[in-house]
């Protein structure tokens, strides 16, 4: 069959199903016909093909196809409680599976952050080796006893400000903790030695300076929060340094799609984990009102949530 | 991957469950660096007008730029990339869309992959790492995209119903080998689009086809090939 002739016989269906595809872009309508449509396209093309039909054509049929196999192929809304399901067994499950990981990160940020606490508080000047004499005063302005609110200086902002803050600036961190997993994980590394170093420094500087009645109750709340999933962003990163140092039996980059597959998966959990840490650390840990008893016994409960959940959360479920 | 490697190109072919190859044009660093920029310049303009608005408002104000502010660094490429069919607002500028591998549509999972190792493609400056990684790879991939499996290809633009040149239909004087008869009838699809001076040069290369010179080779090679297509 020439090629005109061919165009002629088809081509009315063609537009046809290009309309469809043109309206299904905007809201998916019902045609039980479709699928069957999809594969007479695809026979048109491959005969196209066979017969050595212009390339015009071949293209017009090849970009018709892309399209519909888009719709056909494409993800189909599932159930609300999808993200349900996922917090109370997904996350968990994905931070069990991936627990060796975890334990490392933890590890990483842990004992440089123990090592340069007990140095801070023992020695009073410690501190300067990883700040200077202006970012100490300032730290130690944020907890003087005499403010009205806790944490970082606040000018004219409120809590809902800090809520801002702290989601642009501490979620930003835990995506490039996360990120710095390409970089064989030495980013990852870096991020969760650099915080542990900086946070342990911190608060031991601050215990051996007098704050301690006034710093410990404003993080042991979102802290609960904020560092595990700071660790478990790190533990993601590295999940794909992992794959690219040791990628097993798989290509490297096979290696590195497995691994990105089941890393999003805890990124997932840390950004919600980080929301509620800022949510926390913007309208209840900086608050002075409550007594610092209510603080400690609340930021008990909230650690020992977390690290329940992390542990036992969705094991009934277990695939 | 073959043994033998295939010729160094930007198709990229798929095979389908209907067993049929699909084709797509794998895009270069440029058109993305350029899809980029536009989509930059997008996201300070919006933001520069939130900050206007909401910065002098005061506590809540900031409260909700800097939300707002974290969003459009991070998700908006994801947004688009998801509910858009892949395509930001620059790279439908310039395009371009994002798919998986297989050309299949990206969804959540892998969109969020490829944005989030943004952070490492920017790596040392001006996504100097990522542009390193695209020329590696043989399909134009920065980092982001090898871990997520995603590529960025060229939507191909719809080809107009080409009229055929008015050249009287002529069957050639040889048979013609399949390539040939290609080759011919794509010269005569692209009339509207090259140079007459092009087409006759090009048309004087088959002197022994046409017997002819110059515009007359060429009117000869547009009979051919509307003769090849089914004109009578």
């Amino acid at each position: 069959m020439k090629q005109q002739d061919f165009e002629a016989r088809h081509r009315a269906e063609w537009g046809r199903l290009d309309e469809w595809l043109a309206a299904s872009a905007r809201k998916r309508p019902v045609d039980d016909g479709f699928p069957l449509a999809y594969r007479r396209l695809c026979q048109h093309l491959a005969l196209a093909r066979k017969r050595r039909y212009g390339s015009g054509l071949v293209t017009e049929l090849n970009e018709l196809v892309l399209r519909a196999h888009h719709v056909l192929y494409g993800e189909r809304a599932r159930g609300e409680s999808r993200w349900l399901r996922f917090l109370l067994a997904g996350f968990p499950q994905a931070l069990r599976a991936n627990a060796s990981l975890v334990w490392l990160a933890t590890a990483l940020f842990v004992v440089p952050g123990l090592v340069l606490a007990i140095a801070c508080h023992f020695d009073a000047d410690a501190i300067y080796t990883v700040m200077s004499s202006e970012e100490v005063r300032s730290l130690e302005a944020m907890y003087d006893s005499g403010n009205d609110k806790l944490g970082r200086k606040r000018n004219s902002g409120t809590d809902l400000a800090m809520f801002g803050f702290y989601i642009k600036n501490n979620i930003g961190i835990s995506f490039r903790t996360f990120a710095g997993g390409m970089l064989a994980g030495l980013g990852s590394i870096f991020f969760l030695l650099y915080n542990g170093v900086m946070i342990g420094a911190v608060a031991g500087h601050l215990n051996q300076a007098g704050f301690a009645h006034t710093f410990f109750p404003f993080v042991v709340g979102h802290g609960a929060f904020e560092l595990t999933a700071i660790v478990f962003s790190g533990a993601a990163g590295l999940k794909l340094g992992g794959a690219l140092i040791d990628p097993g039996a798989l290509r490297r980059v096979e290696a590195l799609r497995v691994a990105a597959r089941d890393a999003i998966v805890i990124m997932y959990g840390v950004f919600v984990m980080l929301v509620i840490a800022a949510f926390l650390e913007a309208f209840w840990s900086s608050s002075t009102m409550l007594p610092v008893q209510v603080k400690y016994s609340v930021g008990a409960g909230l650690w020992v949530a977390v690290i329940a959940y992390c542990l036992f959360s969705g094991r009934r479920h277990a695939a | 991957m073959s043994a033998s490697e295939p010729p160094l190109d930007t198709l990229l072919e798929v095979e389908t469950p209907e067993g049929i190859e699909l084709r797509a044009d794998v895009a270069g660093p440029v058109p993305r660096a350029l899809a980029y920029t536009l989509d930059l310049l997008l996201r300070s303009l919006i933001l520069g007008a939130l900050a206007l608005l909401m910065i002098p408002v005061g506590g809540v104000g900031i409260g909700f730029y800097l939300v707002l502010s974290f969003l459009l660094e991070w998700f908006y490429p994801v947004a688009f990339e998801v509910f858009r069919n892949g395509e930001t607002p620059g790279k439908r500028r310039f395009g371009l869309a994002v798919v998986n591998q297989d050309l299949s549509p990206v969804r959540i999972d892998a969109s969020l992959v490829r944005n989030l190792l943004r952070a490492v493609d920017f790596l040392p400056f001006a996504y100097l790492g990522g542009l390193a990684s695209m020329s590696a790879s043989r399909r134009f991939q920065r980092l982001g995209d090898l871990a997520a499996g995603t590529l960025v290809v060229h939507r191909v633009r719809r080809p107009a119903s080409v009229a055929l040149p008015d050249a009287r239909p002529a069957a050639p004087d040889a048979p013609l080998r399949v390539e040939d008869q290609l080759a011919i009838i794509d010269f005569t699809q692209r009339h509207k689009h090259l140079s007459d001076a092009r087409q006759e040069e090009l048309a004087n290369i088959l002197l022994p086809l046409t017997g002819a010179q110059g515009a007359a080779a060429v009117s000869r090679l547009r009979g051919i090939g509307n003769w090849l297509l089914g004109s009578r």
